[in-house]
C-alpha cells in the first residue's frame, strides 16, 4: 500500500501483474463506458425510473436463471431486454407512467426473493454468496470467458449506440418535430431501451443489480450538469463512468476492506456531487430542452 | 430461521381457528402482526398522497436509503430502528434541500439526483455490511426483511410514530391535497406549497422507515404504493379512497404474515404478491367498468 504513494508506475504495474485485475480493468472500463452514453440519453430523456425497474428486473432475471439451474447470464439479458422491449410498446411514446411501473417492478423484486429463497435452500450448490454477487457484483470474480462476452457486448451496445445517437439525440429533444420530420420517433425510443436493457444486463456483472442505477445516472448527471453540448456531454458522460471504474478498482485493490462496488459508486456520485456544487451558483444555470409536452396529463378540469 | 419455524409444527390444517390459534401461540406471531398492521395503516395513508403526488422515485429513494442506516446501526451496535428512522429523516431532508423543478413528476435532473443518492445509499449500505462480516446472515434480512424476532419495545416505537406521522397527516391532509391537485392555485390563495411538501417528505420517510423493518429495504415499495395504486383505480373520492389504501395495505400484510408462517418462503413475496393481486384485480375492475377516462382525483377547489 506503502508503494502506491512512493512510486505510482510500479504500484500500477503489480496490480495489473494480476489476471483478474486486467480482466475486472478491460470488463469494467468497457461496460462502463457504455453506460455513460446509455445514461447520458437516459438522463436527456428523463428514462431514469426506467433504469430503475430495469435494475430489479435484472436481479430476478439472474435469480430465476439460478433457480432453474442455468446460467445466469441468459435469465440476466433475456429479462432486461424483454421487460425494456415491453415498457417501450406499452408505454405512451415509449415513457411508461411511473406508477404502473413501480407497481410491476416491486412486485419483481418480491418474485426476486422467492427465487433467491428457493435457490439458497434447494442446497443445489447454493452457498449463499450467489444471491450477494447478483445484488451487489463480483467484478474481481469475473472468468476469462464471462469477461470476454462482457466485452463484446459493451462494445456492441456502444456502437450500436454511437450509430443512433443523432436521430435518437433530436427524437429526444424534440419528439414531435422529429415526427413531423417523418423520423421513426417511437421506434427509436424502443431500440434505445432495449439498449439500456442489455446495459443494465452487463452491468449487474459488475456493480450489481441494486448500484447499476448509479452508473447509469451519476455521470449523466454529471456531465449534464456540466455542458449543454449534447456531444461534448456524450464522450464526458462516458469519461467520469470509464475513470470512476478505473479508480474505484484501484482503489478497491489497495484497500481490500473496501469493496469494488462501493469505491466505483462513491466516485461516480462524488463526481456527479462535485459537478452540481460547481454549477449551482456561477453563470446562468444551463438551459436544456423542455420535457416533452406530453408527458404531463392536462390540466384538471377536461373531464 | 424461516425452515425452523415451519419444521417447529406449522402445518396449515383444514381447521382454520385452530390454525390461527397455533399460530398466535407464538408471541413473535403477535409482534409480527402488531407491527405489520402499525406499519401498513401508515403506509396505506401516507402512500396515497404519494401516489397521487407522483413522488414514487422519491419513496423509493428513501426506502433503499434504510439499508445503509440498518448497516450502519448493526455494525455501530446499536438498534437497527434508530438507524431506520435517522437515515430516512436524513434523506428526506437531503432531496427537499435539492434544487427543485417547478413541479413534482420526472424531470430529468432531479431523477438523476435522486437515482445517484439511491445507488450510493445503496453502495454504503454494502461497505458498512461488510465492515461488519456480517455478509451472509444479516443482509437477506435488511433487504428482503424477516418478520421474526420483533420485540416489544420494537412495536411500541412503531406505534407512537406512527401516531405522531397520521396525527400531523391529518393536520396537514387538506392543504396537501388542494396544494398537490392543483399547485398553482393553491399557491396563489396563499398556501405553503414549498413547506407542504417538504413536511410531506418528512412524513414519507417515517412510514418508509416503519415498513421497512418488516418487509426489508427493497420491498417497502410495494406497502407504500401497490394499495395506494389500487385505491385509485378504485375510487376518486379522497376519503374513501385513503380508507381503501388502508384496508387493502393491512390485508396483505395480514395475508403475507399468515401465508410466510405457514410455508417455506419469504414473507417479502408474498406481501408483494397479494398487494400486486389487490392491485390488478382493481385495474380490471376499472377497465371492464363503465367510461375508460383517464381519472385522476378531482377535488372541488374550495
Amino acid at each position: 500500500m506503502s508503494a502506491a504513494v512512493v512510486d505510482p508506475v510500479r504500484a500500477v504495474t503489480h496490480m495489473l501483474a494480476h489476471p483478474f485485475m486486467v480482466r475486472a480493468f478491460v470488463a469494467g472500463g468497457l461496460i462502463a463506458s457504455a453506460s455513460g452514453f446509455v445514461g447520458y440519453f437516459l438522463v436527456l430523456r428523463s428514462q431514469v425510473f426506467t433504469a430503475d425497474a430495469l435494475s430489479h428486473v435484472s436481479l430476478t432475471g439472474a435469480l430465476a436463471a439460478l433457480a432453474a439451474g442455468i446460467d445466469l447470464r441468459v435469465g440476466l439479458f433475456a429479462a432486461c431486454i424483454a421487460v425494456a422491449a415491453l415498457i417501450g410498446l406499452l408505454g405512451p411514446r415509449g415513457r411508461a407512467d411511473d406508477v404502473v411501473i413501480g407497481n410491476v417492478f416491486a412486485w419483481t423484486l418480491g418474485l426476486g426473493v422467492l427465487f433467491l429463497s428457493i435457490y439458497t435452500t434447494s442446497g443445489s450448490g447454493g452457498d449463499g454468496t450467489a444471491g450477494v454477487n447478483i445484488l451487489f457484483g463480483s467484478i474481481f470474480g469475473l472468468s476469462s470467458s464471462q469477461a470476454r462476452v462482457a466485452a463484446l457486448v459493451a462494445v456492441a451496445t456502444g456502437v450500436v449506440l454511437i450509430a443512433i445517437a443523432r436521430p435518437l439525440l433530436f427524437a429526444s429533444l424534440d419528439p414531435a418535430v422529429a415526427r413531423a420530420r417523418g423520423m421513426p420517433v417511437r421506434g427509436l425510443g424502443v431500440v434505445f431501451l432495449c439498449l439500456v436493457g442489455v446495459t443494465a444486463g452487463e452491468a449487474t456483472q459488475a456493480v450489481g443489480a441494486l448500484l447499476l442505477l448509479g452508473l447509469l445516472a451519476a455521470p449523466a448527471g454529471a456531465a449534464q450538469r456540466l455542458t449543454d453540448r449534447p456531444w461534448v456531454g456524450l464522450w464526458l458522460s462516458s469519461g467520469i463512468a470509464l475513470a470512476s471504474m478505473w479508480v474505484g478498482l484501484s482503489i478497491a485493490y489497495a484497500a481490500p476492506r473496501i469493496p469494488p462496488s462501493f469505491a466505483i459508486l462513491a466516485l461516480a456520485a462524488a463526481s456527479h456531487l462535485i459537478a452540481v456544487a460547481a454549477t449551482a451558483r456561477g453563470r446562468f444555470r444551463p438551459r436544456r430542452a423542455p420535457a416533452a409536452p406530453s408527458f404531463r396529463p392536462p390540466p384538471a378540469g377536461h373531464g | 430461521m424461516i425452515l425452523a419455524v415451519a419444521e417447529a409444527g406449522a402445518h396449515l390444517s383444514w381447521d382454520l381457528g385452530a390454525d390461527l390459534r397455533q399460530m398466535f401461540a407464538y408471541h413473535f406471531m403477535v409482534n409480527a402482526f402488531r407491527a405489520g398492521t402499525i406499519a401498513a395503516v401508515a403506509a396505506g395513508a401516507i402512500g396515497w398522497f404519494m401516489v397521487l403526488r407522483r413522488q414514487t422515485f422519491a419513496g423509493h429513494t428513501l426506502a433503499l436509503v434504510g439499508f445503509p442506516g440498518a448497516s450502519a446501526a448493526t455494525w455501530l451496535g446499536i438498534a437497527t430502528v434508530w438507524g431506520y428512522f435517522g437515515f430516512c429523516i436524513g434523506a428526506a431532508v437531503a432531496i427537499a434541500a435539492l434544487p427543485r423543478s417547478d413541479h413534482g413528476g420526472g424531470f430529468s435532473e432531479e431523477s438523476a439526483v435522486i437515482g445517484t443518492i439511491q445507488a450510493f445509499a445503496l453502495a454504503s449500505g454494502l461497505l458498512f455490511v461488510s465492515l461488519y462480516h456480517g455478509f451472509l446472515n444479516g443482509i437477506d434480512a435488511l433487504l428482503f426483511g424477516s418478520f421474526l424476532g420483533v420485540t416489544d419495545r420494537q412495536v411500541l416505537i412503531l406505534a407512537l410514530v406512527a401516531v405522531v406521522a397520521l396525527g400531523l397527516l391529518v393536520v396537514i391532509g387538506r392543504p396537501l391535497l388542494f396544494a398537490t391537485v392543483d399547485r398553482d392555485v393553491a399557491a396563489a390563495r396563499g398556501l405553503p406549497t414549498r413547506v407542504l411538501s417538504v413536511v410531506f417528505l418528512l412524513l414519507l420517510a417515517l412510514a418508509v422507515a416503519e415498513v421497512s423493518q418488516i418487509t426489508g429495504s427493497l420491498l417497502v415499495f410495494a406497502v407504500l404504493v401497490m394499495p395506494a395504486a389500487a385505491a385509485q383505480q378504485l375510487t376518486a373520492r379522497p376519503g374513501a379512497g385513503i380508507a381503501a389504501s388502508i384496508g387493502i395495505a393491512v390485508l396483505a400484510t395480514w395475508a403475507g404474515l399468515v401465508a410466510a408462517y405457514f410455508s417455506p418462503y419469504p414473507v417479502g413475496f408474498y406481501v408483494t404478491t397479494f398487494a400486486f393481486a389487490a392491485y390488478l384485480a382493481a385495474t380490471l375492475r376499472r377497465s371492464a367498468g363503465q367510461r375508460p377516462s383517464r381519472g385522476r382525483v378531482r377535488v372541488a377547489a374550495a
